[in-house]
């Protein structure tokens, strides 16, 4: 059996979402998540590319490049509904000043352009779209406070942080240098904002590079495997998605 | 006494019996290093890395070996530029400058010793650097400007070091593709340097990224080869200036395209860009 991480969206309470928020770089939250079969099997390697698409009536995010595509596709399409969510709120103006107002409006910009990039290259690479892209997934925000500038910077910093951590685990599993570079292009945009919004969180401090997120002793940033991204970042996705066939 | 600790530092000695949670961090890095260095240490580079003081650092190979290489130049450069400019006393202190530069270079020191671990025999030696440019600059304040203009000079340098550290890293991304563990280690540090070039931006006044190849208010000319490039808005064929979120959401400026993307640094790019403080 191979590695069958499955991520279901349970009945859960808001208490287990808002556990995401108070994720650090190396700890995983417990969230409304089943994760199931995860097994550590070295030779996952060796299988082939299983193509994105629907299995056992669930979409499957699929292995090989296409299937980390597919994983980073869905990862920037929760980033960019949030951030819509967030500048679209009526008391945007109010909640934040002219600085935070400019950093939310950027990172809306860059996530939407990253969301769409990767729909259109993946339209392009996959064999069939129709049935093997991903579809726009739905979202439930309803733990973020969107009234609140604490609680929508705290939600940026997480997921921002996840994004950092996503694409730093998901270059190994890259074969296209292609592919590897266009990772490469993003993750260190999405380290920018998270920089950003740490700065914005806590300005007089070290934590736009804080120790809670870069090793004090080596110096190294986060990565995670995507069974270790999915249930956290699932805490916020409503529609059900597997990952069978990445580690 | 400083000089000691500073070079001390860097012995294989003291990182080989260095104690704790960093050893066991380096641990099978370094054995790693080890294996590939005795596969594919080239031959025109076994005699650079012998060399005491390399003046004009050549490309390193596109190998995994030679892109830990040139990663271990650039980071004793960063790790080298923040130590002289916290004990040079422009930094000012007690506030937000202090604490981001000391966290700075915090990573820098660690980066260079997990490198040299990393590398092992095959690690090239500390160059010597010249960070007035030959007098251009003066971030120190050695000159005596005062330690306003000094430390304004000193936040242009630190930006071109960490947004060209991390191009540089982003460029040699593909020579570390046929070894996972070292292309793992190398994008976790490319995302601290990302950390570091925002928030550097930042405390300029400047956006945490870059847009179009504009180097930003008050750096000089001489730092354009840092942002040359960055100007790109075509992925893999897709335009990033052009997109729009339809009704979802407000519009998308056009120059939010190239922000969205940092582009690489080849080797020779990089390589010449170090070469401007190497004497």
């Amino acid at each position: 059996m191979k590695n069958a991480v499955t991520v279901k969206e349970q009945l859960t309470s808001g208490t287990n979402r808002r556990s995401f928020l108070k994720i650090s770089g190396l700890t995983m939250a417990a969230t409304g998540l089943l994760l199931t079969g995860c097994n550590n099997d070295d030779d996952s390697s060796n299988n082939g590319p299983y193509a994105p698409g629907v299995r056992n009536g669930k979409f499957d995010l699929g292995s090989g490049d296409l299937g980390v595509l597919t994983y980073a596709y869905a990862l920037e399409q929760l980033e960019a509904d949030f951030y819509t969510r967030v500048v679209n709120l009526n008391n945007f103006g109010a909640l934040f000043n002219s600085e935070e107002q400019q950093v939310l409006s950027d990172l809306y910009a860059h996530e939407v352009i990253h969301r769409e990039f990767f729909k259109v290259a993946l339209t392009g690479a996959l064999s069939n779209p129709s049935t093997q892209l991903l579809p726009a997934l739905e979202f439930d925000f309803t733990t973020v406070n969107f009234s609140s500038r604490s609680s929508i910077l705290g939600t940026a910093k997480a997921l921002e942080d996840t994004g950092v951590a996503a694409y730093n685990g998901a270059g190994k599993l890259i074969t296209s240098t292609e592919y590897l570079l266009l990772a490469g292009k993003i993750v260190s945009v999405e380290a920018r904002h998270a920089s950003a919004i740490r700065s914005l969180i806590n300005p007089n401090s070290n934590d736009f590079a804080g120790d809670d997120v870069v090793s004090a002793s080596s110096g190294l940033d986060v990565a995670k495997n995507p069974s270790q991204i999915l249930p956290v970042a699932g805490g916020f996705i409503t529609t059900e998605f597997t990952a069978t066939y990445l580690p | 006494m400083n000089l000691f600790k500073f070079i001390e530092s860097f012995t294989d000695d003291n990182l080989m019996n260095s104690t704790g949670s960093r050893r066991d961090s380096f641990g099978q890095f370094g054995q790693l290093g080890k294996n590939l260095a005795l596969a594919s240490i080239p031959l025109g580079l076994a005699a650079f890395t012998n060399k005491a003081f390399a003046s004009d650092i050549g490309p390193t190979p596109s190998t995994p070996i030679g892109a830990l290489q040139l990663a271990l130049t650039l980071e004793y450069l960063e790790d080298e530029f923040y130590r002289l400019g916290l004990e040079s006393g422009v930094i000012p202190t007690g506030g937000r400058d202090e604490k981001v530069f000391m966290q700075i270079a915090k990573h820098e020191a660690s980066h260079v010793e997990f490198l040299i671990a990393g590398l092992g025999a095959s690690a090239v030696t500390k160059p010597t650097f010249d960070f007035t440019v030959g007098g251009a600059f003066d971030p120190f304040n050695a000159t005596g400007i005062g330690t306003t203009a000094a430390y304004q000079q000193f936040l242009v340098l630190a930006q071109a070091f960490e947004d060209t550290g991390v191009r540089a890293y982003k460029g040699q991304a593909g020579n570390l593709i046929s070894t996972p563990d070292l292309l793992t280690a190398a994008l976790q540090i490319h995302s601290v340097e990302a950390r570091h070039a925002s928030e550097v931006r930042r405390l300029r006044g400047l956006k945490g990224w870059i847009t179009g190849n504009d180097r930003g208010l008050g750096m000089p000319s001489a730092t354009q080869a840092v942002y040359d490039g960055e100007e790109n808005v075509t992925q893999a064929g897709f335009n990033t200036s052009t997109v729009n979120n339809g009704s979802l959401g407000p519009a998308i400026p056009g120059a939010a395209g190239s922000e969205s993307y940092d582009e690489p640094l080849t080797t020779q790019q990089s390589v010449t860009i170090a070469n401007l403080f190497i004497v």
